[in-house]
């Protein structure tokens, strides 16, 4: 007698048709799917919420010629330069009444203009970072650190910077290019005095304006009108409480004050990670609907079913965590590409601008972060075997985290350390101000800036994520189901 | 009601985990406190509230007490044991007065231990910061100590409630820990002060917590023991919420 054969063809059983199950099982539970549209719809109502209402205060600050939000205000003693042309001076001294500040900043600049945001380029003694030359706002070439004559030279378009020690040997700081009719002459700012820390809920930026004065002598130019130097304030008419430089002549000596700075704007409005906010409450929808996926089989005895016909438990828990990724990836993918198109467009020209290259990596980022912690959700459901527990874990270790460092509980050196070594470090695929070392600001977790690079802080979920993996693997090979 | 506490009393005694999780909660609030004192230095006159650092831990404490308050009803519905006790205690209403009753004396237990450690914890480690005066026993500092306390009870009867409601101890740990974590950060992008301001008042975090302060108690959104009292009414709803529901659903 042949024994029963069923007349219905062997099923395959390969890793395909694994996470097929595996996807018909998340698919099939219409609450799941409703909370995961629920969270796609949540990020999107969010970035709406967070992007309308307020601006910043005041004007909007100037732009350079890319666009980049600057601040640009100093003491400007100058000439015009129609074509090529140089100057030479000394830096006796750079001094204010509390010492100078890092980087106050006097020298040379020649500028298309003197408007603020004009192009500019500018070799400079600073208060203690030696001599400098900076042009275009953000780039800044260190020169010899001891250096007291500087010199700025055009020749065609190229702009040479150069600078010595004795007036004699001159070295060359930099290049860069500057076209067409400039002014060039002496300048003289310096940022505030400033400390930031943040404790209890509180950001302290503690300060006050400082004026640098500055003494030149040996000045020397070539190629410009024999007219006089004229002394401008650029870019003081922003802000009425703004100290205001002048410029005072004794034989060939000149002394100059100013207050401000040459350098990009670091705090500037809102930021564009603000219309990601709703990706809080995703991320906690998602952990949930990861946990739920592992621990409803063991709640259910579904996961005896799924041992059965898959007896290699790896493989189960290596499709579940790709089904999960994928489909979390793929919907987080959608909901904030939506949600940083609307929000931008809300917010207008209130935003700090951001690259096409950043805010792709914002959208990307954020969506492959909520993937990950659904998959941690996962593997953190597998070790506990229990909901609540394994929830209450994913949720505390990736948003208390935050909390405490963002909403400034814990001081500005602790919340730093905690946002290297916990999940929500992943957060910092968000940033989207630079951290400019040639600027004094706040560089603290209150105002956005996240001790690791965006994708840095992104591989620390991803380790603990592989952590929890492993370990659930290894449980889940172990123990009885 | 003496016969349904009891039995509540035996089912919260008789398991292992939520001992496990009152120790926890103790524990990690001591401990988050203990940590936070000793990142803080204090020069003097940094005018920085010592029992609120001491009370860091409320954050992560909050966390472990809600687990403890969802598992007690949440347990039942995994396990079925939810149609045994209804048929012991018919009167679902007096069921849920014995459970919460229970669990927020259990959640005592742990407040009292974990905000006494903690309050030892920031006496002991912050003198060594730089922070000089700390009297242990003015009115300020014992209405944060015991308002925090109350704190973590609250939010025990809150979870309770949430628990009820949606009767699963995952999506209802979810949902609890999304009100307490979220709404924070959610409310730091709301762009407007005043409505900021005004929404902080209706947090159940950012109220509740105002018990904890004892320096610039008159810059908060709110005042401590009406925060509290803002905390409670949130507790109060999910506890009717839960009430009703459990009283027009089948278990």
């Amino acid at each position: 007698m042949t024994p029963y054969r069923s007349a219905l063809p062997t099923g395959d059983d390969g890793f395909p048709a694994l996470l097929r199950a595996e996807l018909t099982k998340l698919r099939t539970v219409p609450g799941w799917v409703m909370a995961g549209a629920v969270a796609a719809a949540l990020i999107v109502g969010f970035a709406l919420l967070a992007s309308g209402g307020g601006h910043s205060r005041g004007g909007p600050p100037p732009r350079d010629a890319d666009g980049t939000p600057v601040v640009d205000r100093f003491t400007f003693v100058h000439r015009p330069l129609p074509a090529d042309g140089a100057v030479t001076v000394r830096v006796a001294s750079l001094t204010a009444p509390d010492g100078p500040e890092p980087w106050a900043k006097a020298g040379l600049v020649v500028k298309a203009g003197t408007s603020p945001g004009a192009a500019y380029a500018a070799v400079m003694v600073t208060g203690a970072h030696g001599v400098r030359m900076q042009h275009d706002f953000v780039d800044d070439v260190a020169g010899p650190a001891s250096a007291r004559w500087l010199r700025l030279a055009r020749a065609g378009d190229v702009v040479t910077a150069s600078a010595s020690t004795d007036g004699a040997t001159w070295s060359t700081v930099g290049t860069t290019r500057l076209a067409g009719p400039a002014e060039i002459g002496l300048f003289v700012t310096t940022p505030p005095h400033e400390t930031f820390d943040q404790f209890l809920g509180g950001t302290s930026a503690s300060g006050h304006p400082v004026l640098a004065t500055a003494v030149f002598d040996g000045l020397a130019a070539t190629g410009v009108p024999a007219s006089g130097w004229e002394t401008l304030a650029v870019g003081a008419g922003d802000d009425p409480r703004a100290l205001v430089g002048a410029a005072a002549w004794s034989g060939d000596t000149v002394t100059v004050t100013g207050a401000g700075d040459i350098a990009p704007a670091v705090e500037d409005g809102p930021g564009l990670e603000q219309t990601l906010v709703g990706g809080f409450v995703a991320l906690t929808v998602m952990v949930i609907l990861g946990v739920l996926f592992v621990t409803t089989e063991y709640r259910r005895g579904m996961l005896r079913t799924s041992l059965v016909a898959s007896p290699r438990r790896g493989r189960v828990l290596a499709a579940k965590s790709v089904v999960i990724a994928a489909v979390t990836f793929a919907g987080g993918l959608v909901a904030t590409a939506v949600a940083l198109l609307a929000g931008k467009g809300i917010m207008g020209d209130a935003v700090h601008p951001v690259s096409a290259l950043t805010q792709l990596r914002m959208v990307v980022g954020t969506a492959a972060l909520l993937a990950i912690a659904a998959v941690f959700g996962v593997a953190v459901g597998t070790i506990l075997r229990r909901g609540a527990g394994a929830v209450a874990a994913v949720v505390v270790l990736t948003t208390l985290p935050y909390i405490l460092s963002v909403s400034a509980v814990l001081p500005v050196v602790s919340a730093q350390w905690v946002l290297r070594v916990t999940p929500a470090a992943a957060f910092a695929v968000q940033q989207t101000v630079r951290e400019y070392p040639q600027v004094n600001a706040a560089y603290t977790p209150a105002f956005g800036f996240f001790p690791l690079p965006p994708w840095g802080g992104f591989a620390v979920l991803c380790a603990w994520t592989a952590a929890a993996l492993a370990v659930a693997a290894v449980l889940l090979r172990r123990r009885d189901a | 009601m003496r016969a349904a506490l009891h039995a509540e009393w035996t089912k919260l005694r008789t398991v292992s985990a939520p001992a496990w999780l009152v120790l926890a909660a103790a524990a990690a609030t001591v401990a988050l406190g203990a940590l936070a004192s000793r990142a803080v230095t204090c020069e003097p006159g940094c005018g920085l509230d010592a029992t609120k650092i001491s009370l860091t831990g409320l954050q992560l404490g909050q966390a472990v007490v809600a687990v403890l308050a969802v598992l007690a009803v949440g347990d039942e519905y995994r396990t079925g044991m939810i149609r045994t006790t209804l048929t012991a205690v018919p009167a679902r209403s007096t069921l849920l007065a014995a459970k919460a009753a229970v669990v927020a004396g259990a959640v005592l237990a742990a407040g009292v231990v974990g905000v006494g450690g903690a309050m030892v914890a920031g006496r002991l480690i912050l003198p060594g910061q730089g922070f000089a005066h700390l009297p242990a026993t003015d009115g300020a500092t014992l209405r944060a100590a015991v308002g925090s306390v109350l704190y973590l009870v609250l939010i025990a009867l809150l979870s309770l409630g949430v628990a009820t409601l949606v009767r699963d101890a995952a999506t209802a740990v979810g949902a609890v820990l999304g009100l307490l974590y979220l709404l924070p950060i959610l409310l730091m992008v709301v762009s407007d002060p005043d409505w900021q301001r005004r929404l902080r008042r209706l947090t159940p975090t950012e109220a509740g917590q105002a018990i904890s302060h004892t320096v610039g108690v008159d810059t908060l959104p709110i005042g401590p023991w009406s925060g509290l009292g803002v905390l409670a009414l949130w507790a109060l709803a999910a506890l009717l919420a839960g009430a009703a529901l459990l009283h027009h659903r089948d278990a």
